[in-house]
């Protein structure tokens, strides 16, 4: 069902009448070379695998909450999500935004290597576990483990982050505002720089939120799991 | 993966609407590569003093319920009231109840009791959700509250008896998505406390514990934190008893779990697609639980002591 508004182009599925996989084949196949603008997705109720691998500059408008990988694999595409989301959000997002108007569940951003990912409210556990150079900002806070073994990209937390944030990190780093419960191992903080002060704001920016950049915490890796230390004798 | 669904009507005036909305819940959580399903019912007390409803499965279909229950009747002098549906049906004594149980077992070899107590209901099958519900009419169950299950097996066999809720002594059941490692030591370490195993599932072992935990006097909270020293393994666990319903994950949560509460229910599922049919949930405080944290909700609103 193609309209036009504004002047673009819109087209709109509903995922009571329709499949995810005819919406994901539509997306993949189609949306690339027929010009169209913006897609609704609506009734998406939970459902999996919504807009999974995206390869196109369109925007993706998701009107109610979304189950596992949404977005997964984004390239191009600007993806929002008016609601809620299960696991995974944008896992291995490439490219593009993807904005998640409410809460996350676990592994949000995982193992990404570009692009930005926005949580209005809360994420879950393992948020950005693996990154390797995805931008996350969370406007809330995040649980356990987030940012487990992320190798590039930054995580931006505006509210609290749960017990082992950065566990044996490599050279991603991690913003927080809030509280933080306890560091996972390797983990470090460490005294801001105008660099990061530059960085943060301009993700605040682009994320939408308005806060003092001075207010958060910077956490990165002490770097001591780099190399095996014979004379820790398995201590680690 | 095996799915989970909890629900409890706050308000007692919508307690017709329990199968309805569990059922919608159910079928949400028959996309996860289920082979069997269940779900425990807190229907609302048997009548009589000492009454019981005795949950039995046949699973050849052989019995004749009526002649079960005349049975039972003749044999312990009180009323016996019987409702069946297909091989399962619910057996109420209205009164001497142990006895009508003892002699059921000795006299009916083949009726496998799936539960005891005063307000619960257990049906549970291998098959399709979809189908279960349909058999045993879940959409038609009016109650206070719901434990159901959807299984993907992969610790033990796919049978009706290793399909959840799994249930211990009276009103208590438990479902689980997850794997225990350490079910068979807890076994013999509950076997020497007397307790007797239907199966070598790995929730039944933490189902048993739990109930020992709440028989030797455990509040649910109290049993559930011995549950996080003596538990080894990752676990969503949902479990009902008369009274009360209650969700924990492991510290890990690494099992999914989603709750959404509104002025007219509280739901739980694995997943939010279970949820979304609900009505009213789009303006229900949808939250993820946090692990190691414990979640009790109470039939009736608790009342405070003065």
């Amino acid at each position: 069902m193609e309209q036009r508004a504004g002047g673009s182009r819109i087209v709109d599925f509903d995922l009571e009448k329709q499949t995810v996989r005819e919406l994901n084949q539509y997306l993949h196949k189609e949306l690339p070379k027929n010009g169209v603008e913006e897609v609704r997705i609506f009734n998406p109720d939970g459902a999996h695998h919504i807009a999974v691998g995206m390869d196109a500059p369109a925007k993706v408008d998701i009107m109610g909450n979304a189950g596992y990988f949404v977005a997964g694999m984004n390239k191009h595409a600007e993806v929002t999500v008016r609601g809620s989301v299960g696991w995974s959000v944008a896992e291995n997002i490439m490219s593009g935004t993807v904005r998640v108007e409410g809460y996350a569940s676990e592994c949000a951003g995982a193992s990404g290597r570009g692009g930005l990912l926005v949580i209005e409210k809360d994420a879950s556990s393992r948020c950005g576990i693996s990154m390797k150079g995805n931008d996350i900002v969370v406007g809330g806070s995040v649980g356990h483990f987030s940012a487990f073994m992320a190798q590039a990209g930054r995580l931006v937390v505006c509210g609290d982050a749960g017990d082992g944030l950065g566990d044996s990190l490599y050279e991603a780093v991690i913003y927080v505002r809030g509280e933080m419960k306890g560091l996972g191992a390797d983990a470090r903080e460490e005294p801001t720089t105008e660099e990061d002060h530059a960085s943060l704001a301009g993700l605040l920016e682009r994320a939408g939120f308005d806060h003092d950049t001075e207010e958060f915490k910077r956490v990165a890796s002490a770097r001591s799991l780099y190399h095996w230390n014979a004379d820790r004798d398995q201590g680690y | 993966m095996c799915g989970i669904v909890g629900l409890l009507m706050k308000d007692p005036g919508k307690h017709h609407l329990l199968g309805e909305y569990a059922t919608k819940m159910l079928e949400g959580m028959a996309t996860r590569g289920c082979d069997s399903a269940g779900l425990a019912a807190y229907t609302g007390e048997a009548e009589g003093d000492g009454a019981r409803k005795i949950s039995v499965f046949d699973p050849d279909g052989n019995l004749d319920w009526n002649e079960l229950a005349e049975g039972m009747r003749k044999h312990i002098g009180r009323d016996v009231d019987v409702s069946a549906k297909g091989n399962h049906a619910v057996v109420v004594p209205r009164g001497a109840a142990d006895e009508a149980f003892r002699w059921m077992v000795e006299n009916r070899p083949e009726a496998h009791v799936l539960s005891v107590g005063r307000s619960i209901e257990v049906y549970k099958d291998a098959g399709h959700p979809f189908d279960i519900a349909e058999r045993y009419g879940f959409a038609e169950l009016s109650g206070s509250h719901v434990v159901a299950h959807t299984r993907m097996a992969t610790e033990s066999a796919v049978t009706w008896a290793h399909a959840h809720p799994f249930t211990v002594g009276e009103d208590f059941c438990l479902v689980h998505n997850g794997s225990l490692s350490n079910p068979h030591s807890l076994r013999r370490m509950l076997e020497r406390h007397g307790m007797r195993f239907d199966t070598d599932n790995d929730t039944e072992a933490a189902a048993r514990f739990l109930e020992w935990r709440l028989r030797e006097g455990d509040t649910m909270e109290e049993a559930i934190r011995a549950g996080f020293r003596e538990l080894d393994g990752f676990y969503t666990f949902l479990i009902g008893t008369g009274e009360q319903l209650a969700l924990v994950r492991d510290p890990f949560a690494c099992k999914p779990a989603v709750a959404a509460e509104t002025d007219e229910y509280v739901a739980i599922a694995s997943e939010f697609r279970s949820l979304a049919h609900l009505p009213g949930v789009s303006d229900a405080d949808v939250f993820e639980p946090m692990p190691e944290e414990i979640y009790v909700w109470n039939k009736e609103p608790a009342v405070l002591a003065s």
